[in-house]
C-alpha cells in the first residue's frame, strides 16, 4: 500500500547542536498513528520542519511517494500536510468562517469578501464533521477545545490529507476529549491520516493504533500499539526500566492542614468544603471550567470569595492577597507556568527566589549570597539540569521549568502546597520526579491539594478525590472507592 | 539582571582570547554590545578629529548628555515595568519654572520673600516632580489606565499647569547660589555631571541590588508571575513613576540653573530623546529586560554623535536624521539577536 507520507534521515542542527540526528516516519492512509517521546527528543523540530517553518540539513520526505521540498507553511500546506499547534493561534475578533478562510476568502464583486458562501461553505464543513458550532460565531466566544475543532475544519478546508495533532487535549477536559477523539475517528474513515502527539499515554492507547518514538533527536522504534503495553511503550521512550510510574509514599495523619468551608465565589464556585489533613495529597478532579482553578484562586488570595472559611492548622485566617497566604504557609503551583508562573526573560536563579525577595532582603539590600545559595540548594536537590543557574529560564525544557516553580515554593518551606495541573506539557521521566517530589512533600507532614484533569495521575497520587461539575463539588471519593469510569461520569 | 557583575569576571576573562565559541561569542556581543558600539563611535571620532578627545570638549559632552542622561535614567524604571513616561518633558519645564521663582527676587517671579535658600528651590522642585509622577502613577497603577494615555494626559497637563503659573512668561535672574548647580564644577568636573553620575549610582544599586529592584524585573518580565509570588504591583508600578518625576524635576532645575532662566517652552520633546537612549541602551520596550548602564551609554551615544557631527560641520537637520536611523538599528539589531538566526 502506498505510504501518505515517509520520512527518511531526517537531520537539524542549530549552531553545531544537533536536535534532530534521524527522523524517521511513516504514515499510512486510514491510521492515527502516536508520536512518542519526552521533551527534547526531537518532536518539535520533526514538526517544524513538516510545517515549512525549519528546512532539513539531511533526508528526504516523501509524499505519496513523491519526493516533497517545503520553503514555507504555505507549501506544506499546499502538498495537504495541515498541524494543528498545541499553542493555537485564532483571530478573536473574527468570526469562525472568516478563521478558517483566512487570507483565501472568496471573492465577491469589486473585490469585495462573499461572505455568504464563505459563511456557507464554512459551516457545510461544521456539518460534515458534525461539530455544533455556527459559522458566524466569533472566535472569542469559543472554547478553547471548540477552536481545535475549528482548526481541523481549517486543515480540512485545504484538503489536507495528513494531520498532526500537537498535544490537541493539554488544554481541554476529558468530555472534550472524546469529542475530539470522535472526530478523529471520523477523519480516519475518511481515509485520512493522523498523527497524534502527546505526552498522555492513556489516550494513545484509547485513539492511536500505531507509534512512532523518538528519543535523543533519533527515531527508536515504531510498530502497531496492539503489540505493545504501557510500561514496554514508557520503556522505550524514556529509554530505561521505570519501577514504578506513581511514586506514592506518603500516609495522612489525623491532624487537618487546610479545612475550607463554604466557600463561594459568584459564578465561579459555589458552596465548596472540604478539609485535608497533613501527609495527605487531596486531588480535585473535573473538566476545564467545571471552577477547579478558582478554588485556588480564592485560597490564594488572587479572588475574592463572597462567602466561606478558610483554616490552615485548624486557626481561621483571612486571606485578601497572595502575600497573605503566603505568611499562612499556603503555596501555589499555577496552571500554566509560562503565564503566572515563571519570569521567563529572568534567569533561573531569579525565578526560584522570586517568591522569598522580602525574606532575602532583610535590610532592602538583597543579600546576593543567599540568593546563590537557595538557588543551588533548589537545583540540587530537584535536580534542574541548566548549565548556568544566571541563564534564562526560558533556555529550559518543560519539566525543568516546572521544577523551578516548585523549587520558588520549596524555597518558602511551605505547609500546605496547591498544586494545579502539576505535570502538564512534561514528559514521563520528568513526571515521575515531580510525583517523587510531591510524594516526599506528603511524607514529611505536608498538605497537598492536587487538580489534575490526567485520570490516571488522580487516581495514582490521590489518598482522596473531589469531583467538581459546574462550580459544584459532586462527591468526594477515597481512591479506593472509584475508578476512573466513575470520575468521568461524575465530572459531566 | 543580577549577574551583571558575575559575567564580567567569567566571561569577559575569557573574551580576549581568539578560541571563543560562537555561542560565547553571540553572548558577548549580546552583553557587550552597545558598548562596543561606544567604543569604535569615540575611536572614530577622535581619529577624525583632532579636537575631540581634549578635555574641554569631553567635559561638554558630558555636560550635553547629563540632562537627557538624567530623564533616561527614570524612563528606564518605568520601561522595565512595561511603563512609559511621555510626561517628562512637560515636567522639566514645570519643575523648572515653579523652583526658579522660589531662587529669584520676589519681584521678578512676585513669591513674597524670595529669593529663598538654594535647598528650598531644589526641594520643591523635586516635590512638583514627584508630585506628577504620582499622579501618573495611581493613574496606572490603581486605575488601570495604559501608561501611554496617562502620560500623555499628564505631557499636556503639566506644560498647561508651566504657562499658566509663570502667565507665558519665563523666570529670569536666577540666584548665582541656585545657578551653581547648572554652572559649576566640582574638582573641575561640571557639577551636572557629577549630579549624573550619582543618580546613575544610586539606581544603579536600587536595579541591581535590593528587593525593589527585583520587583521591577518581575513585574516587567511577567506581571501575573510576580502577583501570583506575593509581589505588590500596584506599589511596584506607582514607585517607578514617581522616581521617574522626580528625576525630571531635578532635571528641568538642571536646566534653569545652566541658562540662568526657567522657559515655558523647555523640554518640549525631550521624552523622546530619553526613551531614545533607554532603547538604544537595549532596554526592551517590552519590559523586564534591560540594564540602566545600556541606557547610560545610550544617552553617551547620542550626546557623542551630535557633537561629533557638530565638530564635523554636519548641519544638526542632518543629526535628526542619523539619530532616527540609530534607534531603528539598534532595534533591528536587538530584534534579530532575539529572534533571528
Amino acid at each position: 500500500m502506498e505510504l501518505l507520507l515517509e520520512v527518511e534521515g531526517l537531520k537539524k542542527s542549530f549552531g553545531g547542536v544537533a536536535a534532530l540526528r534521524d527522523g524517521r516516519f511513516q504514515l499510512r492512509a486510514g491510521t492515527v498513528h502516536a508520536l512518542c517521546g519526552g521533551n527534547g527528543a526531537g518532536k518539535s523540530t520533526f514538526l517544524k520542519i513538516l510545517m515549512g517553518i525549519f528546512g532539513r540539513d539531511a533526508g528526504s520526505i516523501r509524499r505519496r511517494g513523491k519526493e516533497v521540498e517545503f520553503a514555507s507553511p504555505a507549501d506544506a500546506l499546499a502538498s495537504g500536510i495541515a498541524i494543528i499547534e498545541q499553542e493555537l493561534s485564532p483571530v478573536p475578533h473574527m468570526t469562525v468562517a472568516e478563521n478558517i478562510y483566512l487570507g483565501r476568502e472568496p471573492k465577491a464583486r469589486f473585490g469585495g469578501i462573499d461572505f455568504r458562501a464563505m459563511n456557507r461553505s464554512a459551516q457545510g464543513l461544521l456539518d460534515d464533521l458534525e461539530f455544533d458550532i455556527r459559522a458566524t460565531q466569533y472566535m472569542m466566544n469559543l472554547s478553547v477545545a471548540q477552536m481545535q475543532l475549528v482548526e481541523i475544519a481549517k486543515a480540512l478546508s485545504h484538503d489536507a490529507e495528513v494531520i498532526f495533532m500537537d498535544e490537541p487535549t493539554s488544554a481541554i477536559g476529558e468530555r472534550e476529549a472524546q469529542h475530539l477523539f470522535a472526530a478523529i475517528r471520523r477523519l480516519q474513515a475518511q481515509g485520512r491520516g493522523i498523527v497524534y502527539v502527546s505526552h498522555r499515554l492513556s489516550e494513545i492507547f484509547q485513539i492511536a493504533d500505531s507509534y512512532t518514538v523518538f528519543r535523543d533527536g533519533a527515531y527508536v522504534g515504531s510498530g502497531a500499539l496492539a503489540d505493545i503495553d504501557r510500561p514496554g511503550l514508557i520503556h522505550m521512550i524514556v529509554g530505561r526500566e521505570l519501577s514504578e510510574e506513581f511514586a506514592k509514599t506518603n500516609t495522612p495523619t489525623s491532624q487537618p492542614g487546610i479545612e475550607v468551608a463554604a466557600l463561594s465565589c459568584p459564578n465561579k464556585i459555589e458552596d465548596i468544603s472540604f478539609s485535608v489533613r497533613k501527609g495527605e495529597i487531596f486531588g480535585i478532579y473535573g473538566l476545564m471550567g467545571a471552577g477547579r482553578t478558582e478554588i485556588f484562586n480564592c485560597l490564594f488570595g488572587l479572588d475574592r470569595p463572597s462567602a466561606g472559611s478558610i483554616k490552615v492548622d485548624g486557626t481561621e485566617v483571612s486571606i485578601a492577597k497572595p502575600a497573605d497566604a503566603m505568611a499562612h504557609g499556603l503555596a501555589l503551583v499555577t496552571e500554566d507556568r509560562k503565564l503566572t508562573g515563571l519570569n521567563l526573560a529572568d534567569s533561573v536563579r531569579a525565578n526560584i527566589c522570586m517568591a522569598s525577595l522580602p525574606e532575602m532582603s532583610p535590610a532592602f539590600t538583597m543579600d546576593r549570597a543567599r540568593e546563590a545559595d537557595a538557588s543551588r540548594g533548589m537545583r540540587e536537590k530537584f535536580q534542574i539540569k541548566a548549565a548556568r543557574d544566571t541563564m534564562p529560564v526560558s533556555g529550559l525544557s518543560g519539566g525543568n521549568q516546572q521544577k523551578v516553580v516548585l523549587g520558588k515554593w520549596f524555597l518558602r518551606n511551605p505547609k500546605v502546597l496547591l498544586l494545579d495541573e502539576p505535570t502538564r506539557g512534561v514528559d514521563v521521566g520528568a513526571k515521575r520526579e515531580i510525583y517523587r517530589i510531591i510524594s516526599d512533600f506528603a511524607s514529611s507532614g505536608g498538605t497537598v491539594v492536587m487538580i489534575s484533569s490526567e485520570i490516571d495521575e488522580v487516581l495514582g497520587m490521590s489518598d482522596r478525590i473531589m469531583v467538581m461539575r459546574a462550580g459544584r463539588s459532586a462527591g468526594t471519593f477515597s481512591r479506593e472507592e472509584t475508578n476512573a469510569q466513575s470520575l468521568v461520569h461524575l465530572s459531566t | 539582571m543580577m549577574s551583571a557583575g558575575d559575567n564580567k569576571s567569567t566571561e569577559g576573562g575569557k573574551n580576549a582570547n581568539s578560541w571563543l565559541g560562537s555561542e560565547q561569542r553571540r553572548l558577548l556581543i549580546q552583553e557587550y554590545g552597545i558598548f562596543l558600539a561606544f567604543v569604535i563611535l569615540v575611536a572614530v571620532l577622535s581619529v577624525s578629529n583632532e579636537f575631540f578627545l581634549t578635555a574641554g570638549n569631553i567635559s561638554n559632552v558630558l555636560l550635553q548628555t547629563s540632562i537627557n542622561g538624567v530623564l533616561a535614567i527614570g524612563m528606564t524604571f518605568v520601561i522595565l515595568t512595561r511603563g512609559i513616561d511621555l510626561s517628562v518633558g512637560s515636567v522639566v519645564a514645570l519643575a523648572g519654572i515653579v523652583s526658579a521663582s522660589f531662587v529669584t527676587s520676589s519681584a521678578t517671579a512676585g513669591i513674597s520673600g524670595a529669593p529663598y535658600p538654594v535647598a528650598l528651590g531644589l526641594g520643591i522642585g523635586l516635590l512638583v516632580g514627584i508630585a506628577c509622577g504620582a499622579i501618573s502613577g495611581v493613574i496606572v497603577s490603581r486605575f488601570s489606565v495604559p501608561a501611554f494615555v496617562a502620560t500623555l494626559g499628564m505631557l499636556s497637563a503639566a506644560r498647561g499647569m508651566t504657562l499658566i503659573y509663570g502667565g507665558g512668561r519665563p523666570v529670569p535672574a536666577l540666584t548665582p547660589a541656585f545657578r551653581w548647580i547648572g554652572t559649576g564644577n566640582i574638582l573641575g568636573i561640571p557639577a551636572p555631571v557629577v549630579i549624573l553620575a550619582v543618580v546613575f549610582a544610586i539606581s544603579w544599586w536600587i536595579l541591581n541590588r535590593t528587593r525593589f529592584g527585583r520587583y521591577i524585573y518581575a513585574v516587567g518580565g511577567n506581571p501575573h508571575a510576580a502577583r501570583t509570588s506575593g509581589i505588590n504591583i500596584t506599589r511596584t508600578q506607582f514607585v517607578v513613576y514617581v522616581i521617574s518625576g522626580g528625576l525630571a524635576g531635578l532635571a528641568g532645575m538642571l536646566l534653569s540653573a545652566r541658562t540662568g532662566s526657567a522657559l515655558p517652552q523647555a523640554g518640549i520633546a525631550y521624552e523622546l530623546d530619553a526613551i531614545a537612549a533607554v532603547v538604544i541602551g537595549g532596554t526592551s520596550l517590552s519590559g523586564g529586560v534591560g540594564r540602566v548602564t545600556g541606557t547610560l551609554i545610550g544617552a553617551l551615544i547620542i550626546g557623542v554623535m551630535n557633537n561629533g557631527l557638530d565638530l564635523m560641520g554636519i548641519q544638526s537637520y542632518y543629526q535628526q536624521v542619523l539619530k532616527g536611523a540609530l534607534i531603528v538599528g539598534a532595534v533591528m539589531l536587538d530584534q534579530k539577536r532575539n529572534y533571528g538566526a
